[in-house]
Formats: C-alpha cells, sequence, structure tokens
C-alpha cells in the first residue's frame, strides 16, 4: 500500500469563520481557465454575419456619436488633441472595462448548470469573462493605431506603462464583477442594474471630456473612480499630451486594491452557497 | 489503514425550505428587514430552526475501501443526491468531515458544459477541462474517446447538429475516459439507447475492475446488483443498511417503496368535493402466488348528494405510471346512492407479472364519460417472484410486463436425414 499512501487527501467540512483566499487553487485550475476563455472567445460571434467586426463597430461609432455631439456642436475641450483621438483613446479601456464587467457580473447565473454539477474554484467563472474582452480590445486597438498614424500622433516613452493600465481596467471590472455576480446568484435585481449602473459611470468618467475640467483640488479624488485613473492614464501613455496623472493614478489604484480584494473575500465567503441558491 | 479511499463521519445537511427553489429579490430581504424584530418579538427570543428548515443528510458515517464499487440506493428525496453533491463537492456539508485519499472525478450529469455552437472536437476538450483532465491527457485519450463515441465523421461539426443518440454518446464518452482514482457516479448510465447502455454498464465494470473506488447513486438496480460489491441504504437522510450483501439492501429498499402504500384514506366534510359520490379509503391486499396472483381493492365510498348508480375500474401501472392493464369489473352490482358509507370489493386475477412494483388507480362514475372520483395511484404492490417458476434469473421490464402463459415442446423432426455423425 505504499502506493495509496503517495495520493493527495481531500478533506471535506463545513468552512467556518475567517476563509483564506485559496489562490494557489487557481492556478491549479488554469487549464480550465484557459478552455473557459477560449470558449467564451469562440463562441461570442457565432452566428453573427459580421462577425468578430463588432469589436471594431462598437467603438468606432461611439467614437463618431461622440465627436459630433461632443467634439463639434458642444465644442468639449480635448487638451489639444484631435477630438476623434482623445474620445477614442478613452473609449477603448471603457468597452474593454463596461464589457468584463457586465459578463463577469452574470457570469456565475449563466453557468448555472457547471455550479451545481461539477466542482472547480467558483473564482475561475468571473475570471474568465473578464479575460475574454481582451481579444475584442485588441482588435479595436488596431483602429487606434491607424487614428494616431492619420493625426500623426506619436507615442512617447511612457507606452510601456500601457499594460499596466489595461491590468488596472481589467482588474476594476473584476473587483466590481466579483461583487455583483456573487449578488447576482441571490438577488437577480443586478442584472436590472448594471446597464443603467455603466451608463452613469462612464460619465462620471473622463471619457468624453478631459479631466481637466474638474477643478484642481477635486481631480485627484475624481481617482477614487478607478477608470478615470484608467482613462488617464491610456491617454497619458499613448498620446502623451498632459502631464504624468501621479496622484490620481495612486488613489486609483489604492480604490481598485481595495475593492478588489474586499471583493475576493466576499465572492470566497459566498462561494460555498451558490449551488445551493444558484 | 491506508487504503480506506473515503471516510465519511457524522456528515449532515441542513437546508432552509425554499432556499432551492427560488432566488431572492431585493425586495423580499427589505420585507425581511422589516419583519425580522417584529418576528423576534413573537417568537419571544426563541430560534426556530424546525419550522423553516430540514436535515436533508443527518449523522451519515461510512468507510468505502480502495476498490470497492458501492451503490448508494433510496427513493427520491431519501439525501442520496445531497450525499453526491457533498463528495463531489459542488456544495459543503453543515457537519461533520469527509476524507477522501486519491483524486476524486464526479460525474453528476454527462456532457456538463457542452456548448452547442461549439463542435465535438471542441467540447471534447472543453468538457474534460471541466470534468478535471489536464490538456495532455485529453490529448492522449482523445482517439479512444472518440472511437468510443462513434463519432468520427462528426468531429469537426457543431454538436447542436448532432442527434441526441451522438450528443449522449461523446458526452458520456468523455466522462468515461476520467481517470482518477475514486469516482462519484449519479445515474449517468440511464443514457442513450439500449446498445449504447449496455455499453455504458460494460466500461463501468471496466473501471471498477481496474481497483478504482465507485461510488454509484442510482435508481436502477440493476447495475447495482451487477457492478456493486457493497450497497448503502439512505432513507429520510440517514443511513438504514450497509452492506456488502447488496441483494439484501436491494431486497429492504424494494420493501420501503412500499410502506404507507397498501392504504389510502381521506376525511370528507360534507359539500366539500364537488362530486356525489367520493372515495373515502381505498386499500389493497395481495394474494396468492405468481402466475396466479389475486388483488383485492377494498374501497369505502360515501354518497354526498343523491346519484345515478355507478360503477368502479381499476388501472395496474407500472412504476413510472405508464398504465399497463386495466381491469373492468362486472357492471353490476351498482353503487346505488345511500346515506351511509358502503364498501366496494373488487377482485382481480392478475395475469403473470414480471418481478417489479406496480401501482393501482381507482375510478368511480356512472357513464365512461363521467367521472364521480379518481385517486390516482394511491396504492402499490410489488412482485418479487419470477412468473415462471423455475426460472429465476433476474427479471427486467426492458422486454414487456405482461408474461402470458406458454409452453415449449422438443422433439425430432421427422423424416429428416442425419446431419452429423454420432460422436461415440
Amino acid at each position: 500500500m505504499t502506493e495509496t499512501s503517495a495520493l493527495p487527501i481531500l478533506e471535506i467540512r463545513p468552512t467556518k469563520g475567517f476563509l483564506s483566499l485559496n489562490l494557489g487553487e487557481i492556478w491549479n485550475y488554469r487549464e480550465l481557465l484557459y478552455f473557459l476563455v477560449w470558449r467564451d472567445i469562440k463562441v461570442r460571434y457565432k452566428q453573427t454575419a459580421l462577425g468578430a467586426a463588432w469589436a471594431i463597430i462598437q467603438p468606432v461609432m461611439t467614437m463618431i456619436v461622440f465627436s459630433v455631439f461632443f467634439g463639434r456642436l458642444a465644442k468639449v475641450p480635448s487638451d489639444g488633441i484631435p477630438y476623434p483621438v482623445f474620445a477614442y483613446t478613452a473609449l477603448l479601456p471603457w468597452q474593454l472595462f463596461a464589457f468584463a464587467l457586465t459578463e463577469s457580473s452574470n457570469s456565475l447565473v449563466g453557468s448555472q448548470n457547471l455550479i451545481t454539477k461539477v466542482y472547480f474554484p467558483r473564482l475561475v467563472i468571473p475570471l474568465a469573462s473578464v479575460l475574454a474582452g481582451l481579444v475584442d480590445f485588441f482588435i479595436a486597438f488596431i483602429v487606434l493605431l491607424g487614428l494616431m498614424m492619420f493625426y500623426g500622433i506619436r507615442p512617447t516613452v511612457s507606452v510601456v506603462w500601457l499594460p499596466l493600465f489595461i491590468l488596472l481596467a481589467l482588474a476594476t471590472a473584476l473587483s466590481v464583477g466579483l461583487w455583483f455576480s456573487a449578488l447576482n446568484v441571490k438577488y437577480r435585481d443586478v442584472r436590472y442594474t448594471i446597464p443603467f449602473l455603466s451608463q452613469i459611470w462612464m460619465f462620471a468618467t473622463p471619457v468624453a471630456y478631459p479631466s481637466s475640467l474638474i477643478p484642481q483640488p477635486w481631480r485627484a479624488w475624481s481617482g477614487l473612480n478607478p477608470m478615470a485613473g484608467v482613462v488617464e492614464g491610456f491617454r497619458w501613455a499613448l498620446l502623451g499630451n498632459a502631464s504624468n496623472p501621479g496622484l490620481l493614478l495612486w488613489i486609483s489604484t489604492g480604490a481598485v486594491l481595495l475593492l478588489l480584494v474586499g471583493g475576493l473575500f466576499y465572492f470566497r465567503r459566498m462561494e460555498s452557497t451558490f449551488a445551493d441558491i444558484a | 489503514m491506508s487504503d480506506i479511499a473515503i471516510s465519511a463521519s457524522g456528515i449532515g445537511k441542513l437546508y432552509k425550505l425554499g432556499q432551492r427553489e427560488r432566488y431572492r429579490s431585493f425586495r423580499d430581504l427589505v420585507a425581511d428587514v422589516v419583519k425580522a424584530p417584529l418576528r423576534r418579538f413573537r417568537s419571544s427570543g426563541k430560534q426556530d430552526v424546525g419550522a423553516s428548515t430540514f436535515w436533508a443528510l443527518r449523522d451519515v458515517s461510512f468507510e468505502v475501501r480502495q476498490g470497492e464499487v458501492v451503490g448508494i440506493i433510496g427513493r427520491n428525496g431519501a439525501g442520496k443526491s445531497t450525499l453526491l453533491k457533498i463528495l463531489s463537492r459542488i456544495t459543503e456539508p453543515t457537519e461533520g468531515l469527509v476524507r477522501m485519499r486519491g483524486r476524486v472525478g464526479s460525474l453528476l450529469e454527462v456532457g456538463t458544459g457542452f456548448h452547442p455552437e461549439l463542435t465535438g472536437r471542441e467540447n471534447t476538450y472543453l468538457n474534460g477541462a471541466i470534468l478535471g483532465m489536464k490538456k495532455a491527457e485529453i490529448d492522449r485519450k482523445f482517439d479512444e474517446i472518440v472511437a468510443f463515441a462513434e463519432v468520427e465523421k462528426f468531429l469537426d461539426t457543431p454538436v447542436k447538429h448532432y442527434s441526441s443518440g451522438m450528443y449522449i454518446r461523446l458526452a458520456f464518452a468523455v466522462a468515461a475516459h476520467l481517470e482518477t482514482e475514486i469516482m462519484v457516479v449519479d445515474e449517468v448510465l440511464a443514457v442513450g439507447d439500449l446498445a449504447f447502455q449496455r455499453k455504458c454498464l460494460g466500461k463501468m465494470g471496466d473501471v471498477a475492475k481496474q481497483g478504482r473506488t465507485v461510488l454509484l447513486v442510482t435508481h436502477n438496480m440493476l447495475p447495482v446488483r451487477t457492478l456493486c460489491t457493497r450497497a448503502i441504504l439512505l432513507a429520510e437522510g440517514r443511513v438504514v443498511t450497509d452492506t456488502s450483501d447488496v441483494r439484501h439492501a436491494i431486497g429492504l429498499y424494494s420493501g420501503l417503496k412500499t410502506e404507507g402504500e397498501n392504504g389510502w384514506r381521506r376525511s370528507v366534510t360534507p359539500g366539500s368535493p364537488e362530486s356525489p359520490l367520493v372515495f373515502t379509503s381505498l386499500r389493497r391486499v395481495l394474494s396468492g402466488e405468481q402466475p396466479s396472483l389475486k388483488l383485492q381493492i377494498l374501497a369505502e365510498l360515501q354518497s354526498l348528494r343523491p346519484h345515478a348508480p355507478a360503477f368502479i375500474a381499476v388501472d395496474i401501472l407500472d412504476s413510472d405510471a405508464t398504465p399497463l392493464i386495466q381491469a373492468i369489473p362486472t357492471q353490476t352490482p351498482l353503487i346505488e346512492f345511500s346515506s351511509t358509507p358502503q364498501e366496494v370489493v373488487v377482485t382481480i386475477n392478475l395475469p403473470p407479472l414480471i418481478p417489479g412494483t406496480y401501482r393501482v388507480t381507482v375510478w368511480a362514475g356512472p357513464h365512461y364519460m363521467t367521472t364521480f372520483d379518481l385517486i390516482e395511484k394511491p396504492l402499490t404492490f410489488i412482485v418479487t417472484d419470477s412468473p415462471q417458476p423455475g426460472r429465476s434469473f433476474p427479471h427486467g421490464t426492458d422486454h414487456g410486463y405482461l408474461v402470458p402463459e406458454s409452453t415449449v415442446v422438443v422433439r425430432p423432426l421427422r423424416g429428416a436425414k442425419r446431419t452429423l455423425e454420432q460422436c461415440t
């Protein structure tokens, strides 16, 4: 029986008190994460006539609408940058965020059939829906490169920070998505909250206008909205117009970390009940 | 000892009533918050655990050795599925501890996570990953899985275009190639057509022979009888029997099924039912031996208003409620209106039956188009013996329920030539 004693031992018992996040388990299930992301991407534009073109159409159309109404008619300032590029640079991370938020919030409810039939760390589900948004993002990014070339804008050295801002956008979406997906299992009201929440959130974020419109003492604090930090970061890294957002970015990062850690613990706490109430 | 694969001690699962059925909305939450102080006031500080909760499983302890194939049987609601969900970590126990040695694979359903838009090949990988297989492992077994499922030609077709048979075969094939030391399996054998079911059963037998530990939950007694080396019978969330005498456990299970179903009774308050004539009590008595069993239905009827003379009919159904035969007793004597309760005795000479559980439905009315009262499946009876004495192989209902009396004669063909030289 030497062979059997080498086998892993699993203990199942009721969870009590303060939970550990057990993120190592997610690592063990990285292949499942990979397959779920892959599935979401594969299935996304099945049976659509335009296919992946949708990833471009959505931000480009929004950009055009913004350019006409905010840029032309309302004459919203854009820090000396052509308004279309100015808006599109912000719309990219915004759409990544909005998409990831919506998908991850609905992800647990949409995966009921998995949750009630198979065990795996449930965190994999919202995580996969957040990551699946990246493909659309990169497709839409190509358009941005075209726009920048058209207007003759060269990125500065600070472009090396771009991946960090993408990560920040994903982390924001995940942290809010964790709260919402877990709440959604119990209270389906969440589903109806998200569309209008993300609309309000967009206007609270300097997507259509520059944050320089916000008076100074408040500008840094607008970073409490992490997406403000992301959008400002994107403009800084790619367009190199404005000064380093500095303090605003730190505040955003801090806010995301708090939300994320809270979301992770809340999610873990609710995890054991998902199968019972889903 | 280290050859214990699963050891469960004192596991219990408490459910709040209604928790499983529906999700909540904020409105309910608000209502609860408003009512909470009131409730506390009313119940004067007492905890009302008993009222709205129930134990789906309580004090369940058992040990399974490595390589054992254990059948978990019990009626609906006995706690089998809850136990399975705890063992496969889908839900948490409320109390108790389970230790499992080895990787655990659970099959509560075949084809979990199959996506209709993805092809057979893609779904194989996705489903494998969901069941806990590594990509390398799926690569290695891929051809074997496809061959088992017999879907080679359609590998690159989205599964939404599959026939239901192909879909199930592929789904089972992936599941069957899961190689964990412990397998927890629910009802998955009951899929596909008969031929494929046999194939699945064979595959499960192979799994058992490889020395892996299998826990099998099912309503179908055939795999339990043929595969399991041990059976655990659950009732009301507790272990009733845990024995290696599988036949004994199955017998007990069949017995459990009839409990309380050889009699039925209801109280009638005058004016409450619409109908003028109603059943108030039904009992059944099964006597005699196969192939000539006699079933008697003793019915008590009460007239509530004057009514036309009525007669009675009895349906006999299988355990899935498919009608098999109906008894149409002699029309007279009719049940006339009476101010006092009456008893009606129907005697049915049953045809020879395949052993199994049968249910009885009773009807009364004045005309075949008009029903006074219909009581569906209040009674159950069980036939245990073979309809043909001496032929005692396990009987199944795959080939029907009724066993007409039949005889056989074997004799030499007259005038035929010798075809073989007789060996001496």
